[in-house]
């Protein structure tokens, strides 16, 4: 090891605004990220779920929506 | 051919849902052994004192911000050339994440500077086309989310990323072609490192850790892309987890 305590860890021999600030910042910005794309995923969700709701207003069971054709084949290039 | 198999969005979405996982762990994984040896194991530098561990996070947001715009660009060029419609998505889903490593490398930078050069900012080679670096990522996600057409979003998307790509190699080779206050590369390709193996180690597993890291936040983001694209296909509309989150919102 190379820190006699956790104090002098911490402060990094004066250097510890410089050094913590750039990785705390880091650190935050990328659980940002995460959160973000957490939160995108329920966005999608919705997204699909409005897309549904628009074109079956009054289908509540999702078992029924089986009988909707798929607007485009598999693996069809766009 | 195998592997545009797995162009098509619908059977990409499962196969990008059984990996980001994997590389969500191992990401975490190489990033606490890094920031051990980066920061417990390490010694400090006898010219930067204890400033230079700025490294373990200015180097690989750096390295990681130039490969995802190379990697755009690589599926910008697959797009524009076979048509795939997986293409645009992998593209706008790597920029967020790119953009935000281009700001990180700035703030490190920076943050480094002020003790070691006396400054945060300095307007040389290096610096600056860095700093166009993350204006190119902006433009790319202005520009993509402005149109709304998605194969005309992509295109105009591919070709910004494409592009974009000739500022890759002028931020890596800036350092040679002219006079920066920026260091020299301390690790290349052709030379061994001038620095200790153990530093070494730190930089490389944080960079590992970092581009595990991109990888799984791009997978994750791509599924969410799919969906929303393909929103209006039987194959999105019986997935079980779109048949759970209805049910969830009805019941709501």
């Amino acid at each position: 090891m190379i820190w006699s305590n956790a104090s002098e860890f911490w402060a990094m021999r004066g250097y510890g605004v410089y050094v913590w600030g750039s990785l705390g910042v880091s650190a935050a910005l990328l659980a940002l990220e995460v959160g973000l794309v957490r939160w995108g995923r329920q966005q999608a969700l919705d997204a699909v779920c409005e897309a549904m709701d628009e074109e079956f207003p009054v289908l509540k069971d999702a078992d029924q929506a089986s009988s909707h054709t798929p607007g485009l084949a598999h693996g069809a290039t766009l | 051919m195998k592997v545009f198999h797995y162009a098509a969005p619908q059977l990409f979405y499962p196969l990008a849902g059984r990996l980001w996982p994997w590389f969500a762990w191992l990401a975490t994984a190489f990033a606490l052994v890094g920031l051990w040896v980066g920061f417990m194991l390490a010694p400090s530098d006898a010219q930067q004192g204890e400033a230079y561990r700025i490294i373990y996070i200015h180097v690989p947001v750096s390295w990681l911000a130039m490969v995802i715009y190379l990697a755009m660009a690589f599926w910008s060029v697959l797009g524009l050339v076979f048509n795939t419609r997986l293409s645009g998505l992998m593209t706008r889903a790597l920029a967020p994440t790119g953009a935000l490593l281009a700001f990180l490398s700035l703030w490190t930078g920076a943050l480094w500077g002020k003790p070691m050069w006396g400054t945060y900012w300095v307007w040389d080679a290096r610096l600056t086309s860095m700093l166009i670096l993350l204006f190119l990522y902006l433009g790319y996600i202005a520009l993509t989310s402005a149109i709304e057409d998605p194969r005309r979003s992509d295109r105009a998307g591919a070709l910004v990323a494409v592009v974009g790509a000739v500022n890759v190699p002028i931020i890596y080779f800036s350092v040679k072609w002219w006079n920066t206050l920026h260091q020299g590369a301390s690790v290349s390709l052709t030379q061994s490192p001038r620095m200790a193996s153990v530093m070494l180690s730190g930089m490389l597993l944080m960079s590992l850790a970092l581009w595990l890291y991109a990888v799984a936040v791009a997978l994750w983001r791509v599924r969410s892309l799919i969906l929303v694209r393909e929103s209006q296909s039987g194959w999105v509309q019986h997935l079980p987890e779109v048949l759970a989150h209805r049910a969830s919102r009805s019941a709501a």
